[in-house]
């Protein structure tokens, strides 16, 4: 494979334009459904490029006192972190032997980077109300990645101790899928829980909450920099839910038949998330770590000990 | 028309100043965002931040305390952006015209582009102004 083939799959397939229209879309499918739900009319399919393109033609402004480098890094560093998830899960659901030992654990590390480039990027641009939601990002950050790993361990057990996500296809692919056992139920409700708080959603949005500290560490943001930080939000509301059917599901499946289902069970994890959005109210940042290091982490230990038996 | 313009009138993030107003104003245009009136069909949503709006939406009449920073706040939109003015007190200052207090009208500090005129507006008003506001952005792109 040269290097031609590479940028071709970071940046167009499956990568950066795909994975960045794909999010988008789905991005209208969240406001789609929140409107319904309210008995709303919603916006039309086109209103997120539309939102994005227009982003792209205003002023981008920089505050004074901002350390520039950093603004304008961070956006760029967080969308190609989220870019490089898409691109991998799709290539290995694609060619599971193009697979290599521990992807996984850098699909988890290169999952952590848009946080926390949000949280240097707000702290960048000196605003307070940015360090704020810095802050609360960073505590959110604490409180879900604990549950998060322990939750992704018991796949890996369930699949025989396999550190690349080509294995764990196969081995579904070969035998039942991870959530079709007990162990792999529990975590599965683990892992959506943390991937409410990952993806900012309601119950866990106070990074950004707009009406108490005015969207937080984007606050800042404007114009070209701010539409880079919405494709990352798209990308990653489009890639972790492709993460949990890897998982979970089995990856994949590029028959018809399994597609299809594919597609079912994607989109009945997108409703469930956006359902549990619309249903609760935020909570504050400390009652939300006391809830992660609770109620998430005492299933996982139980999915844990369960997956270890092998149940 | 171009292809700007285009895109422009079909979203628009709003930013809403209250620039010393007795919130009837402000109350109502959370009105438009309800599911009878809807506005998000449109492309509109209320933003939290002046740095991501399109929109900058003052209510009530300026007063000396609130002008030098509904200036800052002008300047602080990132280009272009519009300006409308909301409600009787913001467009022609209204009942206090005379006050002591109120030394100009919005319209002599801000390049305003759409008068929404009622006290509060109604929500069909404010549509009616947005769809106005939509117009003069797309006829814009005529000229040039």
């Amino acid at each position: 494979m040269n290097i031609l083939d590479y940028l071709f799959f970071f940046l167009i397939f499956p990568g950066l334009i795909f994975s960045a229209s794909m999010g988008l879309l789905i991005g209208w499918v969240d406001r789609k459904v929140t409107a319904r739900l309210q008995y709303r009319i919603g916006p039309p399919w086109y209103q997120n490029f539309i939102d994005i393109i227009k982003l792209f033609y205003k002023e981008t402004l920089v505050p004074e006192g901002a350390s520039r480098g950093v603004f304008f890094a961070m956006p760029l560093v967080a969308m190609a972190a989220a870019t490089l998830v898409s691109t991998i899960l799709l290539v290995i659901n694609v060619a599971p032997d193009s697979s290599f030992v521990g992807d996984i654990i850098v699909v988890v590390y290169l999952l952590m980077i848009p946080p926390i480039a949000l949280m240097l990027g707000g702290f960048a641009s000196g605003n307070p109300l940015a360090s704020l939601g810095g802050s609360r990002e960073m505590k959110l950050m604490l409180s879900y990645e604990l549950p998060f790993l322990m939750a992704l361990a018991v796949p890996i057990i369930k699949c025989g101790y396999a550190l690349s996500i080509g294995d764990m296809i196969t081995r579904q692919q070969a035998a039942a899928p991870v959530i079709a056992s007990v162990s792999g139920a529990l975590s599965f409700i683990v892992m959506i829980l943390c991937v409410q708080a990952k993806l900012g959603f309601v119950p866990f949005d106070m990074p950004e909450a707009e009406t108490e500290i005015a969207s937080g560490p984007y606050i800042e943001y404007s114009g070209k920099t701010l539409a880079i930080f919405k494709i990352t939000k798209a990308i990653m509301l489009f890639v972790l839910p492709v993460l949990l059917i890897t998982l979970y599901f089995g990856g994949i499946d590029f028959t018809l038949e399994g597609f299809l289902k594919n597609v079912a069970e994607y989109i009945a994890i997108l409703v469930v998330m956006i359902v549990i959005k619309n249903t609760n109210p935020r909570v504050r940042i400390d009652q939300a770590v006391r809830f992660f290091w609770r109620i998430p982490v005492i299933l996982a230990i139980i999915a844990l000990a369960l997956a270890y038996i092998r149940l | 028309m171009g292809l700007k313009e285009k895109i422009f009138a079909k979203s628009l993030y709003v930013f809403h100043v209250s620039s010393g107003s007795c919130n009837n104003c402000d109350i109502e245009f959370i009105d438009c965002l309800t599911p009878r009136y809807d506005v998000e069909r449109l492309g509109i949503t209320l933003v939290g931040s002046i740095k991501h709006a399109d929109v900058m939406l003052c209510t009530g009449s300026a007063n000396r305390l609130t002008i030098p920073r509904i200036k800052i706040l002008y300047e602080q939109m990132p280009k272009p952006g519009y300006v409308v003015v909301w409600g009787a007190c913001g467009s022609s200052r209204g009942m206090f015209k005379d006050s002591y207090n109120t030394g100009q009208p919005l319209d002599e500090i801000l390049p305003v582009d759409v008068y929404i005129p009622g006290c509060p507006p109604r929500p069909e008003a404010v549509i009616d102004g947005f769809v106005k506001l939509k117009e003069k952005i797309r006829s814009k792109g005529k000229a040039k």
